[in-house]
């Protein structure tokens, strides 16, 4: 909303500088975003008061050696007329003239006033400087808008209202501050500038001017019998306010007028059309004039001459249609509220008007609507259109429908001032349920309790009447307060008390109250366990050397598609599905999180070799389209690529990182967890190697897949093939369930340990992990450490044959272990594992 | 020698000479031989005072005594010499061992937390501090807890205010903030009094720019009980901006409007870069707007389950990414899904 500060002047008295005023504004809810200058200091350029005058033509000369150039004689307030040269087109229609009876006002720059350059478009300025012009020496100068910074219009000299003040400074009568306003919802009822004032004055201790509408000429014929209004759906159109101003002339709206309008956003059109959104702007009403006579050729046709129009206002019928005034042809939803007659429709209610109706040059009668509609069905409609108007934007934030008379009243007063013509008596009004006024009883308890504050019960009453509230005070300490018809955002019963809270408290100043600390009982304390061990899982990750990365939550299917190599059977586990996505690249909620991995390991490679990276987030899985909601499951993902040490002048192991490199990674996760008992199994998945994957065993619960990615993939993803990328997916509610809530340690060995090593030849397929199991089964409690530091192949142990090297630890509690009884257990082991895998000790 | 005559003086001429040799020795290794020839089992000196016997024996005690202290000074000497050797041997392995300083260091691969995560770390403990636990809820909504129970309305203006992605399953979005927490932390702890803080990933239907994101991480606070005052809300969420942005930084509360909360407000903190002088980053205000926040809408306490006669609340909400670009200087929110490890790495 932008606020002329010239106009909302007309209505509240403001002492404070606007820069106060925008502040003020904004600490009460009205946030000022930006404050535009024109003319005054502060503007890009401020007008020269001593240079930039309201100058008086007093005739129009031809120039005697060009006949694209006039002479101007101009009246500036000073003792002797001044001469221009211009070349302005509106000044020709005067050539020959003297005009001084037609008060032509237009702003004069004097030599050596800066301007801006009317012939650039790049905002470039310059000083006014005399020079000769087709042999007539020219000083000074009549401006353009242009010239002046209000518009880029450069088509003529600037005509000001005639009643402009000759030789006041330019400033004085165009300068203003533009207060650009962020409107909340609650606060629609500042979509006015009347609106605003009220705001101001509450905040500053002033009253509001009303405009007067109580003299109003209704010299015209009566309108009653002339034309009948009737309303289908009282509830979504509770008022329908009609005027008729006969006789009036279309044109240009006053300068004045026209400024203001620009100012506030909006473009001049004729005096109606400007009138009807300067009515909608000053008090919030909007309004909508058509074209009388169009009405009554229409009601010739469908009743007669001599009978009436008639207005009816109903929801669209199926099918029906309109060409609205942007002269787009529009199928109307059977929601939608129109302004019709018996042959169809005029316009969608509250909305936009007909092309057919439309005020236009030479419309002689118009008849003024001025209604209220339902703020929920004018939003739907909006939305169902796609089709946002000034009118729209209020009616659908809610406009009371006490409004509507006072907006005809205002309209059909500034028409006649400024079109002429007259307005017919008896100006029609429909209101068949006006809404009663509402209530709020205000304990002052509930203002402390609530603020925490004792405020004065003056202070308290002083507020709530500055905003316009009557205030009725019980002396019981209940003020009984009646809400005005504007403050729709105000509510009954404890939400209504809550309201007026509010207003106290905005009002009154938040920076005012001052800062506490709660007092109240402390809740139960609760620990959040999800996230203690989420943290815990990511702390683990960070120290085993991952940087944790976060991807899009929303991805697509075929994205997803692409983790499973073409001939997999492909994914048709339902998908959590956006109606209104942003892009195709994200129109579903993900189902794995290495999607969006892998393509943060394929962007990192392309400019450094090594990437490894964790993410933790959830996975939104449907169990069938007829779930409403997803199960959100917390999963991990980690993907590695690249050498496992950077290159450095130090040297490093620069071999690439494989499938136990991830392993490792994730035996670190499981011990820092201090989760048992814990294996790893060969699996299969379509996503990965074959061969080279496994699954992570919790006992016999599978926590989540991991290994080397299939190359399918990693080619699908743009990921270079010279080295392998490794990955895991786990599910991490699985995973987490399985830690405990504490965790004993060993004490240390108070006798030394005794290390073997020992290495066994197995047949290729026993896994590695079976010959340690039965090692440590076969040990027994004094043989404590089993660590693999080799594997062999080759012709020395037979093919299909691999040697396992181990070193063992062997420790008692209670002595220190002989050579002769380590002996014994190492044999023991040996003889064990004869038996159960067929192994032998290697010579 | 052997065969001059044994004598204190041939001892002393001996002595000398192996002193003499002594002082010329400058390595361990010459020093050992040096103490092999005078000192070791076979000696010169060591012989030299067996040869005690060849001499008369009244001559004999004194010539033992003398002995001994030749014996001692040289062993004395040599103990002297071979210190100096060895801090000599010692400086000069030094001077050999020396390395460039100047040469980079071996690189720790080290991992790193996201800055969401790191942000919204800081932001739950200062909240913990203050006795404010943490309590999730899912990304998927409902209409009902994302916008109705929050006192929006179908077909309310106030939606306007939030771009929501909807799905194919009618009433069911993505949340467009944490707020749904709200009401189902209520739900679940009522009528037990409630101090909870509630982070989330949270979406909104918009063109990803510098400025705005299809998704993002926020923090809600909730605090309900029998005695919650405005004042506390400014008191606690003042408390927080000075630890979060630095002791004796300036907040401000402006009115402001949330469905569910009323009175309604939005605290700003005094501009990190410039201190309230006025810059690009505060857009001139010298005011960085950094959460909203306000008393628990009576109709929300009903809906949580709470009566708004008895109980009362606030609530309050801020966006991390926000905050971490403020703290960070951080001038494209897109770096945060970006995942370009060459940000990351910078945290």
């Amino acid at each position: 909303m932008k606020v002329p500060l010239s106009w909302l002047k007309d209505y509240v008295d403001i002492a404070l500088p606007v820069t106060e005023l925008a502040e003020r504004l904004t600490l009460a809810g009205l946030e000022v975003s930006s404050i535009q200058y024109l003319g005054i200091e502060g503007a890009e350029l401020p007008w020269d008061r001593e240079r930039i005058r309201v100058g008086h033509i007093l005739a129009v000369r031809p120039h005697p050696n060009a006949d694209r150039l006039v002479l101007a004689d101009v009246d500036y307030g000073a003792d002797q007329i001044e001469t221009v040269v211009t070349g302005a087109p509106n000044l020709f229609p005067y050539l020959g003239q003297d005009v001084r009876h037609l008060n032509l006002k237009s702003p004069f720059a004097l030599e050596g006033a800066l301007l801006f350059d009317g012939h650039k478009d790049d905002g470039s300025k310059m000083v006014l400087k005399g020079r000769p012009v087709r042999g007539i020496m020219n000083r000074h100068m009549l401006c353009s808008e242009k010239e002046l910074g209000i518009s880029d219009d450069h088509t003529g000299i600037l005509i000001l209202d005639p009643d402009a003040p000759t030789g006041a400074p330019l400033a004085d009568v165009l300068g203003t501050a533009v207060l650009d306003i962020e409107l909340t919802p609650s606060i629609a009822r500042c979509a006015s500038i009347i609106g605003v004032a009220r705001e101001v004055a509450a905040l500053t201790g002033q009253r509001v001017r009303y405009p007067d509408y109580t003299r109003l000429p209704l010299e015209g014929a009566s309108l009653s019998g002339r034309v009948v209004i009737e309303t289908e759906e009282a509830h979504l159109n509770p008022r329908f306010c009609a005027a008729l101003i006969e006789g009036i002339q279309i044109k240009p709206s006053p300068y004045w007028m026209q400024l203001r309008l620009r100012l506030a956003g909006m473009r001049p059109i004729n005096n109606v059309v400007d009138v009807s959104n300067y009515v909608m702007l000053e008090v919030g009403q909007p309004n909508h004039a058509f074209d009388y006579d169009v009405l009554r050729a229409r009601a010739d046709r469908y009743a007669g001459p001599e009978r009436p129009i008639r207005i009816i206002t109903r929801c669209a019928r199926e099918g029906e249609s309109i060409r609205t005034l942007d002269g787009v042809e529009r199928t109307l939803q059977p929601f939608t509220m129109l302004v019709t007659d018996p042959a169809g429709p005029l316009s969608i209610g509250g909305i936009m008007g007909g092309a057919e109706s439309e005020v236009h040059e030479n419309t002689r009668n118009v008849l003024l609507e001025a209604a209220a509609w339902d703020f929920i069905n004018i939003r739907r409609s909006v939305q169902a259109y796609g089709l946002n108007s000034e009118a729209a934007y209020r009616f659908s934030r809610g406009v009371h429908p006490s409004q509507a008379w006072w907006g005809a009243l205002r309209a059909a007063q500034l028409i006649q001032q400024l079109a002429g013509g007259v307005i017919a008596r008896d100006i029609l009004d429909y209101y068949p349920a006006p809404p009663p006024p509402v209530h709020v009883d205000l304990p002052m308890t509930e203002v402390q309790r609530l603020l925490g504050v004792d405020l004065p019960r003056q202070e308290v009453r002083r507020i709530l009447e500055a905003l316009e509230f009557q205030v009725e005070d019980d002396e019981q300490g209940v003020f009984h307060v009646t809400v005005p018809d504007h403050r729709m955002d105000i509510g009954t019963g404890v939400v209504g008390r809550a309201d007026l809270i509010e207003e106290i408290a905005r009002i009154y100043g938040y920076d005012r109250f001052p800062n506490t600390q709660i007092e109240d009982v402390m809740p139960p304390q609760r620990d959040n366990l999800s996230l203690l061990h989420e943290e815990r899982i990511r702390d683990l990750l960070i120290e085993a050397g991952l940087q944790e990365v976060m991807t899009y939550r929303l991805t697509a299917p075929q994205r997803e598609a692409l983790l499973l190599p073409p001939n997999a059977s492909p994914e048709e586990r339902p998908y959590v599905t956006l109606t209104n996505p942003i892009s195709p690249e994200r129109t579903v909620m993900r189902h794995r999180l290495l999607a969006g991995v892998l393509d943060v390991l394929a962007q990192n490679l392309r400019h450094r070799e090594r990437v490894a990276v964790f993410e933790i987030g959830p996975v939104f899985l449907l169990p069938s389209e007829q779930d409403v909601l997803p199960d959100e499951v917390p999963t991990l993902c980690i993907a590695l690529s690249g050498p496992r040490e950077l290159v450095t002048w130090h040297g490093a192991d620069t071999r690439p990182m494989d499938f136990f490199d991830l392993k490792g990674i994730l035996e670190t996760l499981v011990q820092g967890l201090h989760i048992r008992p814990v294996s790893f199994r060969p699996a299969e998945h379509p996503s990965y190697h074959p061969g080279r994957t496994a699954h992570l065993l919790v006992g016999e619960e599978v926590i989540g897949v991991f290994g080397q990615l299939h190359p399918w993939v990693q080619e699908a993803f743009d990921i270079p093939s010279q080295r392998p990328v490794l990955a895991a997916e786990l599910d991490l509610r699985r995973l987490t369930a399985h830690i405990p809530a504490y965790f004993t340690v060993r004490p240390l060995p108070r006798f030394p340990a005794v290390r073997q090593d020992i290495a066994l030849v197995v047949d290729e397929n026993i896994p590695a992990q079976r010959v340690e199991e039965a090692i440590l089964q076969a040990g027994g409690k004094m043989l404590v450490g089993v660590q693999l530091f080799d594997v062999y192949r080759g012709a020395q142990i037979g093919s299909g044959k691999k040697s396992l090297a181990y070193t063992l630890t062997f420790n008692a509690e209670d002595r220190t272990l002989t050579d002769e009884e380590v002996a014994r257990i190492q044999a023991r082991i040996v003889r064990s594992l004869e038996a159960s895998l067929g192994a032998r000790l290697r010579g | 020698m052997p065969d001059s005559p044994q004598s204190i003086e041939t001892l002393d001429q001996l002595a000398a000479q192996a002193l003499a040799e002594l002082t010329g020795i400058s390595d361990s290794q010459t020093l050992e031989h040096w103490h092999t020839t005078y000192l070791g089992r076979k000696g010169k000196v060591t012989l030299a005072v067996r040869r005690v016997g060849e001499l008369p024996k009244e001559e004999r005690p004194a010539f033992g005594q003398h002995a001994n202290r030749v014996k001692q000074q040289l062993e004395a000497a040599y103990e002297e010499r071979a210190r100096l050797i060895k801090a000599q041997e010692m400086e000069r392995s030094l001077a050999e061992g020396a390395v460039d300083v100047t040469l980079p260091g071996h690189p720790v691969l080290r991992g790193r937390l996201h800055p969401s995560i790191q942000t919204l770390r800081r932001i739950l403990q200062i909240w913990a501090d203050m006795g404010f636990q943490v309590y999730r809820s899912r990304d998927v909504e409902t209409d009902e807890y994302n916008f109705q129970l929050l006192n929006f309305p179908p077909h309310h203006p106030a939606r306007d205010m939030q771009d929501t992605f909807y799905t194919t399953q009618p009433d069911v979005l993505l949340r467009t903030h944490t707020s749904p927490g709200q009401i189902h932390a209520m739900r679940a702890y009522c009528p037990q009094p409630i101090r909870v803080v509630l982070p989330g990933m949270c979406y909104r239907y918009e063109q990803i720019t510098a400025r705005s994101e299809i998704q993002f991480h926020q923090v809600e606070g909730l605090a309900v009980g029998y005695h919650i005052r405005f004042t506390d809300l400014k008191g606690t969420l003042t408390d927080f901006a000075q630890r979060m942005f630095g002791a004796g930084r300036k907040t401000r509360f402006r009115a402001s409007y949330f469905p569910f909360t009323e009175p309604s407000a939005e605290m700003d903190v005094e501009c990190i870069l410039c201190h309230g002088k006025g810059c690009r980053l505060c857009k001139y205000t010298g005011w960085l707007e950094i959460l909203g926040c306000g008393m628990v809408h009576p109709v929300v306490l009903q809906n949580g389950g709470y009566d708004p006669t008895i109980y009362s609340g606030y609530a309050f909400g801020m966006g991390v990414e926000r905050i971490a670009m403020l703290c960070y200087g951080i001038e494209d929110i897109r770096y945060f899904w970006g995942n370009d490890l060459r940000f990351l790495e910078q945290f």
